[in-house]
């Protein structure tokens, strides 16, 4: 009976994606490719291998003539931590950014000719964590500076995802101005939102380095990261931690979350479900036997 | 809203007939039986009995010494298409099954049933047969995971690999520790023997493609713990989970196949930490020393004997014995597929399928729930672009796209048909026709929406910029009108 009641709590996923997406690009917007680069290592670290992370990306930071440590990407301010590193895989660079790929990723869509890699293969068992970062406004995000995409087009491509089984659970973080606006208009079922600032507030960046010039992350996504960081595989940790992350006194815009699309109670979902790679296994009880002489050996 | 016939023969040898049967010999009956899935599906079962007397062939095969012998001589003599099953009663002091055993299970599609107990216990034991040789209530609410709501699945419904049209399979040999094992597995040489004749009778189901690759220095993600008691390393069962991810960001996966992939992993532990054994929950040694992963794949743990002397040069040469890992590869893959022999009951004996790794009812078993699976994607496809195609008036239909929905159509109507009729074989071909259609249709490029402007933002955008324009446009043109009626009247007044 107590087995039946964990089994209930617990998620019935049996593998994770990510599709990480950073929507900017230039210089000056340097502190999001460092958000999207370090939730990129924290998910790495906790399990999810490359072939399950889309990472879209404009790339232009580490290479960029204005960059006076080039090949690097830092997140932290004295240059700590080189979120750019030595395996960074990522899947859409620079114009490959578009609304038109995200949404083509996202509902599969996809013309034959993609390479695998830049594909999201989830099934109906796959738990999908979904990042954005860039500017947006009240209902949009813009992307690359020159389209957008809108809160309705978003729950859209989600319910498409739902129709078709792409996923078992969602987790949608977005860390931009305005970002609750982007997760109002969701309606399929097991979607769990969180934004770092209510309609009508701004996000706002964390530390400016001096050295390289440019604020180096977002606040929400610091405190984030610093909670991820004492995440390990087999931790407990739940939901509701996440949701308390950056209070307005650290963070100065309002994080938001919405629970009520999500069918499991938020201090049942472990942050592993969706930021690790837990798989469930079982042991091998059976075996079949071969007869190693009768085996037709048929020359092809 | 769909049947499932199943076609049986109940073969009666001599002195099995029951005293209490309704009608005199041969005689057909139908029994059918409801699924119901959700408030609005339900299956039907129909299983189509026919009940007749052996033939003096059928009785002199079953004057065999064993029930294997018994098995093998009477399957020239059955119906062999797939899907149907036939079940031979024999008399209860019969001595083809052994003591304690009342239905011996072949790896054919036929079984031989004690008789006994009158009519009523042979109906209940040929109905739990067929059962279990073709589908069960909870097998088909497994395929149609996605419209059962979730309370009433069970636990480990959505675990099994779902039906594709292809997968491919990737042996991969870890050594961690190049420096004292030099591992040598004649992988080619054992996939032609024995994978291949599983893949060759699973070739029915879906395509597979397999390779094999060698990883030095790939470690597992969790320490063992070392056990004085029986001086050998442990991974307790509770540990296993953290041990795939480190491995698999090294697996790699080809990048032409869009296919599920699943990976068998044979681990060779290294000097330091051997021999290494796995714990199941209860603390006890595992003896296949393998674990697997839904939808994932298997790994072993392969164990390598000390050498004899402590001054043997390093490296040692392994040679790793195929049979014993394939055996627990293949098994991993049968449970993978969901073909488990546990659950049965205690008197059901069951022929083992030897080399061919699967028994041709088992065959069946697979066929069932994919063709149902297959047919409940079609529908819950088709439904979905139907619905994306009203909700987007303006959408552009493509020919090739409407040509596909029409196939796709075509062959899960006429899947459901054959079904009905009881014809397995030519029921699944049409439910992967089906499905490869429907998904070719839904997942065609031209059709996302946001290619498609709903017509309010066509307004938004236009409308700011042609209503100046046209303001100064239409108030001209009404002048010219008024100046031109202005003109014919003066003209009609002149006259």
């Amino acid at each position: 009976f107590q087995d039946q009641a964990e089994q209930f709590f617990r998620s019935g996923h049996t593998n994770n994606w990510a599709v990480l997406v950073c929507t900017s690009r230039f210089w000056f917007n340097y502190r999001h490719v460092a958000n999207t680069l370090s939730v990129y290592r924290s998910v790495k670290r906790l399990g999810i291998p490359d072939s399950h992370i889309v990472l879209m990306l404009a790339d232009d930071m580490a290479c960029n003539p204005r960059n006076p440590k080039p090949a690097t990407v830092f997140s932290h301010k004295n240059m700590e931590l080189n979120v750019y590193g030595d395996d960074v895989e990522v899947d859409y660079r620079s114009y490959e950014v578009t609304v038109e790929n995200f949404l083509r990723v996202l509902t599969g869509r996809i013309p034959p000719s993609t390479p695998r890699s830049k594909r999201l293969l989830s099934d109906d068992r796959s738990n999908i964590l979904i990042y954005m970062t860039g500017h947006g406004g009240n209902g949009f995000l813009k992307f690359q500076d020159s389209e957008e995409i809108t809160n309705v087009e978003l729950a859209d491509a989600f319910e498409q995802m739902w129709q078709k089984r792409r996923y078992n659970e969602l987790l949608f973080i977005i860390d931009t101005c305005q970002g609750a606006s982007m997760y109002e208009r969701f309606y399929s079922p097991n979607i769990m939102a969180l934004a770092s600032s209510q309609v009508g507030e701004d996000s706002l960046s964390h530390q400016p380095d001096l050295g390289i010039g440019v604020h180096l992350m977002d606040r929400y996504t610091f405190y984030v990261l610093e909670f991820l960081e004492e995440i390990h595989p087999a931790s407990q940790t739940n939901m509701n931690d996440l949701f308390q992350v950056c209070p307005k006194s650290l963070c100065v815009s309002t994080p938001g979350h919405r629970t009520d699309l999500f069918q499991r109670d938020p201090q049942n979902v472990l942050i592993t479900d969706f930021f690790g790679s837990v798989r469930k296994v079982e042991i091998t009880t059976e075996t079949i036997s071969l007869d190693s002489d009768l085996a037709g050996f048929e020359s092809k | 809203q769909f049947q499932l016939a199943v076609p049986v023969a109940v073969v009666f040898a001599a002195g099995s007939v029951p005293g209490d049967l309704p009608e005199p010999l041969p005689f057909r009956d139908v029994q059918e039986m409801e699924i119901s899935v959700n408030l609005r599906t339900s299956i039907t079962s129909r299983y189509e009995m026919v009940y007749r007397r052996t033939t003096a062939e059928e009785e002199a095969a079953l004057d065999a010494a064993t029930a294997r012998e018994a098995d093998a001589a009477l399957r020239p003599l059955q119906d062999a298409s797939l899907g149907s099953l036939t079940m031979y009663v024999v008399p209860e002091t019969s001595s083809l099954l052994p003591q304690g055993i009342s239905v011996y299970v072949g790896k054919h599609r036929s079984a031989l049933v004690r008789a006994g107990g009158g009519l009523a216990a042979l109906r209940t034991r040929l109905r739990q047969l067929t059962q279990v040789m073709s589908f069960t209530a909870s097998s088909i609410a497994a395929a149609l995971s996605d419209r059962v709501p979730d309370s009433q699945l069970s636990p480990d419904a959505r675990r099994h690999l779902k039906s594709s049209l292809g997968y491919e399979i990737t042996f991969s040999l870890l050594n961690p520790d190049p420096k004292s094992h030099a591992v040598d597995w004649d992988i080619e040489d054992a996939v032609n023997r024995y994978v291949q004749p599983v893949l060759d009778k699973l070739s029915l189901v879906a395509n597979f493609s397999v390779d094999s690759q060698i990883l030095y220095y790939a470690v597992l993600g969790v320490t063992p713990r070392f056990d004085k008691e029986s001086s050998s390393f442990l991974l307790s069962a509770h540990s296993l989970p953290h041990v795939i991810n480190p491995v698999e960001a090294r697996l790699g996966s080809s990048a032409a196949s869009l296919y599920p992939v699943l990976n068998f992993l044979l681990y060779v532990p290294e000097r330091s930490h051997s021999p290494l054994y796995i714990q199941d929950k209860d603390g006890a040694p595992v003896s296949t020393n393998a674990f697997h992963s839904p939808r994932w794949g298997g790994i072993m743990v392969y164990n390598v004997e000390a050498p004899a002397s402590p001054q043997a040069s390093l490296p040692l040469h392994v040679d790793v014995d195929m049979v014993r890992v394939m055996e627990v590869f293949l098994a991993q893959l049968r449970l993978l597929f969901g073909l488990s022999r546990e659950e049965l009951p205690s008197d059901f004996l069951l022929e083992s399928p030897g080399n061919e790794g699967l028994a041709d009812w088992e065959l069946d078993r697979l066929l069932w729930t994919h063709a149902v699976e297959n047919i409940a994607t079609v529908s819950t496809t088709l439904t979905s672009l139907a619905q994306l195609l009203d909700k987007i008036g303006n959408i552009v239909i493509k020919d090739d796209v409407a040509s596909e929905v029409y196939r796709a159509v075509a062959s899960a109507q006429s899947a459901v048909a054959e079904l009905a009729a009881g014809h397995l074989h030519s029921a699944f071909q049409a439910s992967k026709e089906a499905v490869t259609s429907s998904e070719r249709a839904f997942f065609d490029p031209s059709l996302l929406h946001l290619l498609y402007f709903p017509d309010d933002q066509k307004f938004a955008i236009y409308i700011p910029l042609f209503l100046p324009m046209a303001v100064p446009i239409l108030l001209s043109l009404a002048k010219i009108v008024r100046e031109a009626r202005q003109r014919k009247k003066e003209a009609t007044k002149m006259d």
